[in-house]
Order: structure tokens, then sequence, then C-alpha cells
């Protein structure tokens, strides 16, 4: 039974009909709190006796010293910069993403294609064509949106020590200083998600409730819908 | 660390085009039945005061040699002359000889790990040479990603959306060479041929050589409809090289005339 589908063409030299995990996608602008509830999630899944892999954004073998050196030296173009991104993706998506759901994973995801278009978007590059670049991706299971406005991040943002270069979007800048260009930048961002979460139906969860509140109901979605496959499964083999 | 400045802003999307254009057919931007649709590579025509000139071909066509010679005319005549050659962004470098070394790369990061190289020559070496004026010459080009990536496995009309932003040359230039002339250029020298140079990941032949010559063949075969779908310029490759040279210089030789050249000064 072929549960993944793709937005294009797909990955070269791969099967989908191999995939029997779970994609699980957590989006979200910078700071809103998605690690919490991924490891919440793990937690939860791991309870019921799944097996659970995470990942999230540069964190491949292959280019996540290029773009870590490219980002201290600031000395590559900004479309390169789109591009190395994907490179990092394509190599994350095939090398720990696929391989997890081949083993039948429910893959945690922190962050997946759509943060990466909205950035790329913020910084001048045509929507239509970046995301024609990752349409080699596979459709994720479920995509949960926590959605905040710019100024609810600040307070977060200065409890983990402050405004990061790249995440105040300083490389553009947007703004005179770092708060500002932080506010116009992930405003920004955050608009581009919200069109993207339209476009690609993600599931929108309020991220200014209590972190309890989301965490039960990203667990009782995570559950109907493991259930929910599971069940199909049961009926295409019996 | 410091911030970038307003120069280095994006460069999407792609220029809008005068009106003096509109009319002309646009180069490359006729979609086949193969890869048609829009967001291709092609629709980025170039209103800079430089010029791009590009060469193509299998290894072994000769076509670097012709270039080199290109280039020292070119200079010689007073022409500022920029070189831009595959694979040679510093930063993107490492990367890929990283994954080429540790055999990291899949088709898919092969191709966008290109990308993200052609990418970055592009918008800080390429358009900047244009710009100002200059003769940009390049060895190897987009032809080059489509021709190899496509060989891999990855889908045509994927990769030709993925190089959208490249400039389309004003010349482009295919070095047609038979197989064999190619494969005895490379191989009589003994080459230390590299695994994806020898397009070993295709599991095409467990001997190196071998593999090599099946993956020079298809390349060769997507070559062929490249040159069909672009217009890309053929130069007889088996010609002696003298010949050859002199045609490539009668083909750009219009297209430079108006272009402003260093005289000597006392």
């Amino acid at each position: 039974m072929k549960r993944f589908g793709s937005y294009g063409e797909g990955i070269p030299g791969l099967d989908l009909a191999d995939l029997t995990g779970w994609l699980i996608v957590i989006e979200g602008p910078d700071g809103v709190g998605r690690s919490t509830h991924v490891s919440r999630l793990r937690e939860h899944l791991e309870r019921l006796g799944y097996a659970v892999a995470e990942t999230g954004l540069s964190r491949s073998d292959l280019a996540s010293r290029g773009i870590t050196r490219a980002k201290q030296g600031n000395t590559l173009g900004s479309n390169a910069f789109n591009l190395y991104y994907a490179t990092d993706f394509a190599d994350r998506l095939e090398h720990q993403i696929v391989p997890a759901l081949r083993a039948g994973f429910v893959m945690l995801t922190d962050r997946y294609i759509y943060s990466l278009i909205a950035r790329a978007i913020v910084r001048g590059a045509d929507g239509e064509w970046i995301k024609n670049v990752y349409s080699f991706s596979l459709k994720p299971d479920a995509v949960f949106y926590l959605r905040v406005d710019a100024e609810e991040l600040v307070p977060r943002v200065l409890a983990e020590g402050g405004f990061d270069y790249w995440e105040s979007g300083m490389d553009l800048p947007m703004g005179e200083d770092l708060y500002d260009s932080f506010i116009n930048y992930q405003r920004r961002v955050i608009q581009e998600l919200d069109i993207l979460a339209t476009e690609f139906e993600f599931d929108t969860l309020d991220a200014t409730r209590p972190v309890e509140a989301n965490a039960e109901q990203l667990a009782r979605r995570v559950s109907e819908l493991l259930d929910a496959t599971e069940s199909s499964r049961m009926e295409s083999s019996g | 660390m410091s911030p970038r400045g307003a120069d280095d802003l994006p460069e999407f999307p792609p220029p809008v085009e005068s009106p003096r254009r509109r009319s002309r057919p646009k180069r490359g931007a006729t979609a086949s039945a193969r890869t048609g649709g829009e967001a291709q590579y092609g629709s980025r025509v170039s209103d800079y005061p430089g010029r791009l000139f590009i060469v193509e071909g299998i290894d072994g066509s000769g076509k670097s040699t012709q270039l080199t010679l290109l280039a020292q005319w070119l200079r010689g005549n007073g022409y500022p002359v920029v070189f831009s050659e595959w694979n040679s962004s510093p930063v993107v470098k490492s990367t890929t000889s990283r994954g080429k070394k540790r055999k990291l790369l899949t088709p898919l990061t092969f191709s966008l790990i290109h990308a993200t190289d052609f990418s970055d020559r592009v918008e800080r070496e390429i358009i900047p040479s244009l710009k100002a004026g200059a003769i940009v010459l390049a060895d190897r080009y987009v032809y080059t990603a489509f021709a190899r990536d496509v060989t891999r496995g990855v889908p045509p009309r994927w990769v030709r959306s993925l190089y959208r932003f490249a400039v389309v040359p004003t010349m482009a230039f295919y070095f047609r060479v038979p197989l064999d002339t190619a494969l005895k250029r490379i191989l009589s020298g003994r080459p230390n041929l590299k695994w994806y140079e020898a397009g070993m990941d295709l599991d095409l032949d467990t001997d190196v050589e071998e593999s090599y010559r099946l993956f020079q063949g298809r390349i060769m075969k997507e070559y062929e409809q490249i040159v069909t779908e672009y217009g890309l310029h053929v130069i007889d490759a088996i010609k002696p090289v003298e010949v050859q040279q002199r045609l490539l210089r009668q083909a750009i030789l219009p297209h430079v005339e108006h272009l402003v050249r260093q005289r000597e000064t006392a």
C-alpha cells in the first residue's frame, strides 16, 4: 500500500511504496517552542510503543559545516544560500527521513520545506521557483503550525539569550537595529507561513495558549492519525 | 561580521524585459514537450552591457583549450575578460569535495550542490562582470548540469526549473566529438578517474574505466538533445585546433565589437 506522495516528480531512485512510517512536521517561527513540542510528542508516542526519530533544519552530514562557515564569513550570494539550504534539506530527507520511514518510524521533523520556502521568499526568491526547487519532497502526514505574532516571540527570544543575527534577518537587514529588524523580519516570515498554511493545509495551533493545552492537542491529533493508518492497513491486509 | 549592503540584495524576480526585447523571440524559452511548462531556464535574458560566451561538451572534446585560446586573443585585443569555471565557488567547494570524497552525494544532492555553486558564481561573479561590460567566458554552464543530472536520473523538467535564475548566454558552443576520440584523449593520459567523474554511482559497471565510457556515452546523448532544445552552436571538434579557433572568433566578434577596450597608455 502506497501512502506517501511527493509534491513533484519525487526523489530519483526512490520507490514511495517502500515507506511505511509516518512523517509529522512541526512548523512555526523562530522561538515559538517547536522543540518543546517535538520532545513532548516523542515521549507520548514512545509510551504508546512507536519507534520515533527526530530531525531539524541544517543538521545534515553533507552541508551543515559548509553552511555554518558560509554564515560566519557572510560570503555567499543570497540565492546560493537558498540552494545551499535546499541541498542540506535534500541530504536529510534522503539520509535521515527516508530511512526512518522505510523502517516504519514516526519521523518528527522540527520544520520542513515550508520554513525554508518562507525564508527564501522573504529574502527575495520567486515563490513559484523556490516551491518548484523543493517539489522533490515527500508530502508529510500532517503539518502542525504553531502560530503567533512576531511581537509575542520577543520575550521568548530574550529568555533564550537574545536576538540572533540570522533570526533577525540582519543579513538583509530589515531595520535599524536587531530589535526592529527582528520584528520586521519575523512578521514577514509569519506572513509567508500563513499563506503556505492555507496552500498546504496545515493544522494550525494557537501558540499563545498554554504549552500543556497544545501538547495535549498535538498528542491527540497524532494518535488519531496513527490509528487511522493502522486500521486501514488492517483492512487492506485482512 | 558586517551586514551585507544593499548591493547584495537578491536578484529575484528576473528583470522586467524592456519593450525592445519583448518582440524578439527568447532563445531557450521554447519549452519542448519533454520539459514543457513555466518557470524554466531561459527566461532570464540579459540586458547587461557585457557578453557571456560558454562552451560545452564531454570531457576530451577540447572545449577548455578553445576557451583558453579565445581568452588570450580577446585579452590581447584589449577586451576585459572574466573566466568562470564550473564548480569553483570557494565556499561551496568544500561541501562538494567532502560529498564526493565520502561518497555522500545522491543524484539529488549532486544536482543541488552544483546548482548552489553555480548560483553563487552567477550572483557574485557573472552578473557583476556583465554589468561592468566585461566578456565573461564560462567553461561549462547549465547544460552540463542538464546533461549529467538527467543521466543520473534527475527529472529533466525539474533541473531546468532549478536553473531558472541563470542568465542566458550570448552564445553557447557545443564541441561535438565522436565518443571514441574523446575517450582516447582522456584515457590515453592514464587519468585517475574519480568515483562520480566515472559515474560509478550509477552502477553501470564495476570497472571504473568501463563505467566512465558508458557514462560519457549517455551524457553525450543528453547533450545532443540539449543542442536542439536550446539551439547551441555546434563546433566540429575533430577539426584542427586553429580551424576551430578561427570559427569561434568569427562567431563572437560581431557581439563584442561595441565593447570598450583598454588602450595602452603612455
